[in-house]
């Protein structure tokens, strides 16, 4: 487990402080910052390759805070990949093993599975200025997995990615972490934090925000960074698929208590559907049209928000719905009074796990 | 007012830097273009038979190369900790580096001569240096180590400290990070220094004559040619000399022009 307690950090002209939080054995957990919030200080930091100030990093139960970067077990796959541009892939994912003092064939037995984890068998051979993007960060990944982490450390490994790569890589990154590696994922993505994470810590102004479960930090967000993205408040876990032959785009999502259409060139299997709340409109008798989703609610609560009011209405989920002030006023709603709630199949944005 | 005609304005430029660029290209090949020309090929023959000129050069080209290897051996610790390294008084280190290029190479002869002659520092240890080829590979190595410590630190900074940094949390050690990481990526800087400092050490005559006459370098073999047969008999060991020098300048070059600089 790593448990990382009050740690202080200066880099450049910020400094992150009071970080404290805990990554269980098998845990992934995704710290969710803003660009420029101190996310890679804080990785490189934990990884050894920047001093902190105070605080402690512990490993299991084995204080790491000024231990050595090569022995620390904290191994960080960064950013641009790093790979070593005068090595071959196979070379690279070899380096951590033969630094390990690791026999000949144990290196290959261990480049192999590595190699089939991350689906970089076909690239042995290639030199790291002839790979794409996701081709990178696949060896990068693999080469860091070889150093046997106690904790991975990941520095926005989607985030120059096209949305291939991307869900390429993310289900990669689930069977390393379902294998039982434990994960620390920095991202300013949400998407990937809702994806990928068991719980997420928020990083803003120098210091976590809050800590949870996804379901926690975005139906309940303490921190303006999350509040932001108000749509994300209506996100459903569940499963998605295209019953209608004559309508290949046109799937049907099915969470627990939520049954919709939505059109989306997905992949159909799990996920998690995103409704931003100002997509979403209330109506007091049932709408005409072909709208497709449409339900029938009660308010549970009526907040204003940043931008208008969040109206939340339970159809067997909570459902928030961003509307104008005015139109609380026209639609004359209140607490407890019973709505119609509509949202195109366009509205909803699914994203495979 | 009638503007400038830019196209002939920058074509008058460039035709000006081409005229300035090929001044100095002539003036460096002329004096060897013409050494070469009028150095007969049959003498030139017979001068590359003669015993004495060809262990002369032979002499020149070794003692340069021990003196490279030998002094690599620290220089390249040393370019490495400039280039990565901060600490008191670095730039008094880096002046002191290139303190050998700039003092008058006679005076690095004298100096050399008074560390080494019997009563110095280092003749008292009974090492025979003055009069043999350890005196010649020292007098080499003093005046031409600046030129690889230079180049390699040039090549280690070329070097991104990230990816040293990323080998070291991959569990390296600092010693194979070098190893491995720094001295690849850098090869070819410390290659182009290393062909800078045998080229200069092979070439020394100002700092070598006062540590040894005998047995001669090429250079004081030419300088005894010149003052006792004239410039005749000077000139093939000249062209010999040159050419010589040529040929390992191109074959290390060839060598070490690998697919790899470092990629940063």
């Amino acid at each position: 487990m790593l448990s990382v307690d009050n740690l202080k950090i200066r880099g450049g002209d910020f400094q992150l402080h009071d970080i404290s939080f805990q990554v269980a054995q098998g845990e992934y957990l995704v710290l969710l910052g803003a660009s420029g919030a101190g996310k890679t200080l804080l990785l490189e930091s934990l990884a050894g390759l920047h001093p902190v100030d105070s605080g402690d990093i512990t490993v299991d139960s084995k204080n790491c805070t000024t231990i050595h970067t090569s022995i620390r077990g904290l191994t960080l796959a960064f950013q641009d990949g790093l790979l070593f541009p005068h090595m071959n892939v196979r070379e690279n994912i070899a380096f951590p093993l033969k630094a390990a003092g690791l026999s000949r064939q144990d290196q290959q037995n261990r480049i192999e599975q590595l190699t089939n984890d991350t689906g970089t068998t076909n690239l042995l051979n290639r030199k790291p200025a002839t790979l794409s993007g996701g081709e990178i960060q696949r060896v990068a990944l693999a080469r860091a997995l070889a150093a046997s982490p106690d904790v991975l450390l990941l520095d926005e490994p989607l985030v120059s990615l096209d949305s291939h790569a991307r869900t390429e890589l993310r289900s990669v990154l689930r069977r390393i972490h379902d294998s039982g590696q434990t994960i620390l994922h920095v991202t300013h993505d949400y998407d990937e934090a809702l994806s990928l994470a068991n719980r997420i810590a928020v990083l803003e102004h120098g210091t976590l925000t809050q800590i949870g479960t996804p379901d926690e930090i975005f139906q309940h967000p303490k921190s303006e960074f999350v509040a932001r993205f108000a749509g994300i408040r209506n996100f459903f876990r569940g499963v998605l698929d295209f019953p209608q032959d004559d309508a290949p785009q046109q799937g049907r999502f099915i969470a627990d208590k939520l049954e919709c259409t939505i059109l989306t060139d997905a992949s159909p299997g799990a996920g998690c559907l995103i409704l931003p709340s100002e997509e979403i409109s209330l109506f007091n008798k049932k709408p005409e049209g072909s709208a497709r989703n449409v339900f029938r609610g009660t308010i549970k609560e009526i907040i204003p928000a940043r931008l208008g009011m969040e109206v939340i209405v339970d159809i067997d989920v909570d459902l928030a719905a961003l509307v104008t002030a005015s139109s609380v006023a026209q639609l004359e709603l209140e607490t407890g009074k019973e709505i119609w709630v509509t949202y195109k199949a366009t509205a909803g944005r699914f994203i495979e796990a | 007012m009638d503007r400038p005609n830019n196209i002939t304005t920058y074509s008058n430029f460039s035709l000006m830097l081409h005229f300035l660029a090929g001044m100095v290209l002539l003036f460096i090949l002329a004096p060897l273009v013409s050494l070469v020309v009028e150095t007969p090929f049959n003498t030139l023959v017979e001068t590359a038979r003669d015993e004495e000129v060809r262990r002369s050069i032979g002499l020149s080209v070794w003692a340069a190369m021990a003196a490279t290897l030998l002094s690599g051996i620290s220089a390249i610790p040393l370019a490495y900790l400039l280039a990565r390294k901060t600490f008191p008084f670095k730039s008094l280190v880096s002046a002191l580096v290139d303190l050998p290029i700039v003092i008058p190479h006679a005076a690095a002869g004298i100096a050399i001569l008074g560390l080494f002659a019997g009563d110095g520092w280092f003749g008292r240890s009974g090492i025979p240096f003055i009069g043999s080829s350890a005196g010649i590979i020292c007098a080499m190595a003093f005046v031409s180590v600046p030129f690889l410590i230079n180049a390699a630190r040039q090549g280690f900074e070329a070097v991104p400290v990230r990816l040293e940094k990323a080998a070291l949390n991959l569990g390296a050690s600092p010693a194979r990070v070098f190893a491995t990481i720094s001295l690849p990526l850098a090869k070819r800087s410390i290659a182009g220094g290393i062909v800078l400092m045998w080229a200069r050490g092979m070439s020394e005559f100002g700092a070598v004559i006062f540590i040894t006459y005998n047995p001669k370098v090429a250079p004081i073999l030419l300088w005894e040619w010149f003052g006792t047969y004239g410039l005749d008999y000077a000139r093939p060991v000249a062209v010999l000399l040159i050419g010589v020098s040529l040929i390992f300048f191109v074959a290390l070059r060839f060598l070490t022009s690998g697919d790899h600089d470092a990629e940063r």
